[in-house]
């Protein structure tokens, strides 16, 4: 009963910030509508008995990803005059693929007989770790490999350009995109 | 109500549903890149209800946790993407990124 209860909190905490974030015209409050969504996903975490992945989730998504989604809301604001308004025929194609999506996903869910086993509750953590340093010593040193190309990508596109030729022809580039 | 693997798989496909509604349709990049991210965490959440419901091992979790690696990577590359689209176009409207076609 009070697990019902929960969970019923935990999916509204996941799914109704999730629909603000999507239809919510000011992109600052879809950002903050997104840290519901991510912390509710991290209580589903829980809720599955994955403590690890919920702790992570909270680290890497709310510290990590969140603050830098909202650092670059924040410094590319679109002043609303140059918002461009959503016209209804190019909201309508996406909102019925969108829905046939669903549709489809929730006939499978309901249709397919699942196989289900009892669940076991016991911390992950441990496990996690052994499996890191055996089975899958491979794909982690990997991803850290790929995390740091990730990064290196990152801070060479976002720097300043201060070479004489690229600069102007930038500018030259800003002159033609702005009308 | 008997919480189970259904419920899971149903709140990860309405996530699924509204993160590619808002892919489709927003034209600010950031907002597009929201969507991704709500689409990952579908998928996440639909690796760990099957690791706990059915297959009962930790494969499952381990697959959540690098995807949750690959999606901060990603959303690093891509928000650095969308600050050099800023500064080069003055706005971060995808419809204008369109210096190829000329």
């Amino acid at each position: 009963m009070i697990r019902d209860l929960v969970f019923v909190l935990l999916a509204l905490l996941t799914v109704v910030p999730a629909f603000w974030v999507v239809f919510s015209r000011n992109i600052v409050h879809a950002g903050f509508a997104l840290l519901f969504t991510l912390v509710g996903v991290a209580g589903m975490y829980g809720f599955l008995g994955a403590d690890f992945l919920a702790v992570t989730q909270l680290m890497v998504y709310v510290g990590g990803v969140l603050v830098l989604v909202l650092f670059t809301v924040m410094m590319t604001h679109v002043p609303a005059a140059k918002r461009s308004r959503h016209g209804l025929d190019r909201l309508v194609p996406p909102a019925v693929f969108a829905a046939a999506v669903f549709g489809v996903l929730y006939k499978v869910i309901t249709v397919v007989k699942w196989n289900v086993g009892e669940a076991s509750t016991s911390p992950t953590t441990t496990e996690i770790g052994t499996q890191l340093m055996t089975n899958y010593i491979f794909p982690f040193e990997y991803v850290s490999i790929v995390l740091l190309a990730a990064m290196v990508g990152a801070a060479i596109l976002i720097r300043e350009r201060n070479h004489a030729g690229s600069d102007d022809a930038i500018a030259e580039e800003k002159q033609e995109a702005r009308p | 109500m008997n919480v189970g693997l259904p419920h899971f798989l149903t709140v990860s496909a309405v996530l699924f549903a509204l993160g590619l509604f808002a892919v489709m349709s927003r034209r600010n990049t950031v907002a597009i890149l929201m969507g991704v991210e709500l689409m990952l965490n579908a998928a996440n959440v639909n690796f760990v209800a099957f690791s706990r419901y059915v297959q009962r091992g930790i494969d499952g979790q381990m697959m959540a946790a690098f995807v949750i690696v690959l999606a901060a990577a990603e959303a690093a590359v891509a928000l650095a993407i969308v600050l050099a689209m800023y500064r080069n176009y003055g706005t971060v409207n995808a419809d204008t990124a369109q210096s190829l076609k000329r």
